[in-house]
């Protein structure tokens, strides 16, 4: 059974529902670059034994070989995951060194952005070769 | 809005590097170079589903000299980012954080992103001239 919560009198109750302090946002970023490096770890090492195996491979090997659904699903795995990670990362170098408070934000908003578009790009590119003709 | 900026006293002229501060900005810098070759990466995919011409496009700058390069500090920053990536996971779970920790595990990094460049190059290139 749980002890009773003693009532914060400097907080209301909304406030202690959501969970939140004063810095408006916890610990979900730090949490997702942890998740997603964990992911790009067996990700990573497949996708360099791959690049090695096919090096020098022609077009056509590539696409015979992102044929194989297991192939193809592991690459949108990576893109989804590198995408992810490297946006939580370019974000903390964009608050660090961006001191002007307008061209940080649109610098956040623009690179967000661009890592769901790239990312978007290359999912679509890689279904393409693997389902297409 | 900062228009006339006061000077700051020195700091990257003045302090000592060491192997804990040059990593950790290692560890940044290779992150913003990984994310760069992410997007030299979508630029391959989207050219091969493009077609055999803008693939093989893609495929003579990567032959280049100046593709080769830029492909090896790609590897570079690739395997050291992934290293020091898991040292700083295993950081997170607590361990390995006092100073010799730290400095035996950092070359431990710096030797691992090394090993695996050359392995992955040498292994490369013999599969590519096979």
């Amino acid at each position: 059974m749980a002890l009773p919560r003693m009532r914060s009198p400097m907080r209301s109750p909304l406030g202690r529902a959501i969970g939140l302090g004063s810095a408006k946002e916890g610990v979900e970023h730090w949490w997702a670059q942890r998740i997603t490096a964990l992911a790009l770890v067996p990700l990573t090492v497949w996708f360099v034994i791959e690049i090695i195996a096919l090096a020098g491979a022609d077009r056509a090997l590539f696409v015979a070989w992102l044929r194989y659904p297991q192939q193809a699903i592991l690459l949108v795995l990576l893109l989804i995951a590198t995408f992810y990670h490297g946006a939580l990362g370019l974000q903390v170098v964009i608050e660090d060194y961006v001191a002007n408070e307008r061209w940080r934000l649109a610098l956040l908003i623009f690179m967000r952005l661009a890592a769901i578009a790239f990312a978007v790009r290359g999912i679509f590119a890689v279904l393409k070769l693997s389902l297409g003709a | 809005m900062i228009s006339d900026p006061r000077p700051l006293s020195p700091h990257l002229q003045v302090y000592r590097w060491q192997l804990t501060s040059v990593m950790s900005i290692l560890h940044r810098a290779s992150g913003v170079a990984l994310a760069a070759g992410a997007i030299l990466l979508v630029w391959w995919l989207g050219a091969a589903a493009d077609g055999p011409e803008p693939y093989a496009g893609v495929q003579r700058f990567l032959g280049s000299w100046l593709g080769r390069i830029l492909l090896f500090g790609w590897s570079l920053a690739l395997f050291y980012h992934l290293c020091n990536g898991l040292r700083h996971l295993w950081w997170d779970t607590g361990r390995g954080l006092e100073l010799r920790s730290v400095y035996a595990s950092g070359w431990a990094v710096v030797a691992g992103t090394l090993a695996l460049t050359l392995i992955a190059w040498v292994v490369g290139i013999s599969q590519w001239t096979r």
